[in-house]
């Protein structure tokens, strides 16, 4: 018998009064599967990415994530998960270690300095381990928040944008440490991206989302054929642009 | 309250720590207030003292009065302010998706918040002796009554601020500031409740603070402690302090309804 999926959504809905955020998506993934939430400015990636984690209330719908209810029994998941996004922060003042300190301690963490000291060392960032958090360049800090988001080796790792300001060879070094978690831990991993080739080297599935709605999902190979394109970027131009291409449009 | 976890509570509470270890000037910042309150209404004491009967016979009353009053203030503002911190740091969207939960979290700024009253009100208290002569646990096992009431209503004043500036956004956080000077002129700190307007006394009773500050006149007067100022006041907080809890976690609530806890700092 097949596994169930780790995250399972049904027609879930967030309506802020007239403005339709999230209108009625259904989707599976399945355990160890890497897959995108692609869309434009305003899609609903986000929102949904905040719906799986239990900061946002849906308006209506049902989520399963690793079995249990959510939001009912977020208790029970959200210490198997975690979220980096560069729109959220970590204090400040508080140094690299202190940071990290707090949230192994939050998320029950049982060895903190020897986990600390391997993530120190996976992503680099042992170095500036004594710095303050806010002293940190935009590359640094990522770094960091991602250390944040493996501190309790999530199942499932939820990423906002995880390479979005940057530079090229930080962010082909960010893959390569989630490309590396993914196959180590078997976790599965759901990012919003903006970035089409991190979406081609990392995911074996993609959802695409424009005004709240799935309007594409499968694999980025299987996309870019049904598209007649030559990469997801060309896929994605045509999805956000809402270019009506016969019955390839789901 | 079923699966509180002391480890995660205590991993908030060393947050915080962290920052005040951290910064030498927070520290002075929290003694800095209640130790120039504490100088100014000494002098003030020992000029009334020679002009008055009952400052005469009672030296400590007003210092005795600022320095409990401190307690009430520090204790919301350990609460509140500490929590505006997570706001301006945009750390909150990070706790509400971490096992953390809203209870774990209002316990932990409960906790710092005793943690900042004692340094900031402790310095003061320490130094009005070699200022002043003047020993504030001469009041004796009742300051425990005090110290109790007055920390129970400053968490209560804490987390409804805090509440409000979760639903209505940094804009209100000057509230923090102003909404506990407004009920000390009710509270009776420096004077008895019979000294308001026959109107107001009523709308005072009703403040746990005004029975503390009654119970501590009759300490230092009438030298006797009245247990029942101490229980209608410990009453009251019970109240409040499950009301005050309560809306804090409608707001919190409220802001994952609104989306608000990812936009929070804005």
């Amino acid at each position: 018998m097949a596994e169930a999926p780790v995250i399972q959504v049904e027609n879930l809905r967030k309506y802020y009064g007239p403005v339709r955020a999230v209108d009625g998506i259904s989707f599976d993934i399945a355990r160890g599967a890497t897959c995108a939430l692609l869309g434009g400015n305003g899609a609903g990636k986000t929102t949904t990415i905040a719906m799986l984690l239990g900061l946002l209330l849906p308006t209506d719908g049902r989520m399963h994530i690793l079995s249990e209810e959510m939001p009912r029994h977020r208790d029970r998941v959200l210490p198997r998960m975690n979220f980096s996004s560069p729109y959220v922060d970590l204090p400040q003042r508080l140094t690299v270690v202190e940071n990290l300190t707090v949230y192994a301690r939050l998320y029950g963490v049982s060895q903190v300095r020897q986990r600390l000291a391997i993530l120190g060392r996976d992503l680099d960032i042992d170095a500036f381990f004594q710095r303050p958090y806010g002293s940190l360049s935009a590359g640094q800090k990522t770094r960091v928040a991602l250390a944040k988001a493996l501190l309790n080796e999530p199942e499932i790792l939820l990423l906002d944008e995880p390479t979005a300001s940057l530079d090229p060879d930080t962010a082909d070094r960010m893959r390569g440490i989630l490309t590396d978690y993914q196959r180590r831990s078997g976790a599965t991993l759901l990012l919003a991206s903006h970035n089409m080739s991190e979406v081609e080297r990392l995911c074996d599935q993609v959802i695409m989302l424009r005004t709240g709605q799935i309007v594409a999902s499968g694999a980025p190979h299987e996309l870019i054929r049904r598209y007649g394109r030559k990469d997801m970027e060309e896929v994605f131009l045509d999805i956000a642009r809402g270019i009506q291409n016969g019955e390839l449009l789901e | 309250m079923s699966g509180l976890s002391l480890r995660r509570i205590g991993a908030l509470a060393l947050r915080y720590l962290y920052l005040l270890r951290r910064s030498w000037i927070r520290i002075i910042e929290l003694a800095y207030w209640p130790t120039v309150q504490m100088i100014l209404w000494g002098f003030i004491t020992r000029y009334l003292a020679g002009h008055s009967d009952v400052l005469g016979q009672t030296a400590g009353l007003l210092l005795s009065g600022v320095l409990l009053w401190d307690i009430l203030f520090r204790s919301q503002l350990g609460v509140s302010v500490v929590f505006f911190e997570e706001l301006h740091a945009r750390n909150l969207a990070q706790l509400f998706v971490s096992p953390l939960r809203p209870i774990e979290l209002i316990l932990a700024l409960m906790s710092i918040s005793l943690v900042r009253t004692l340094i900031g009100v402790g310095v003061a208290v320490a130094l009005a002796l070699p200022f002043y002569d003047y020993n504030l646990f001469a009041l004796g096992l009742p300051l425990v009554g005090f110290f109790l009431n007055l920390v129970l209503m400053g968490w209560t004043i804490g987390l409804l601020v805090s509440a409000l500036v979760l639903h209505h956004g940094m804009g209100a956080e000057s509230i923090a500031w102003a909404v506990i000077f407004a009920l000390a002129p009710l509270c009776g700190i420096y004077y008895p409740i019979a000294t308001l307007p026959y109107w107001l006394q009523p709308l005072a009773w009703t403040l746990p603070a005004s029975h503390v500050f009654e119970g501590m006149r009759a300490v230092l007067l009438d030298h006797a402690f009245r247990l029942d100022y101490f229980l209608y006041a410990l009453l009251l907080n019970s109240i409040y302090l499950s009301l005050g809890i309560k809306t804090f976690l409608a707001a919190v609530h409220q802001a994952r309804e609104r989306g608000s806890l990812l936009q929070s700092s804005e």
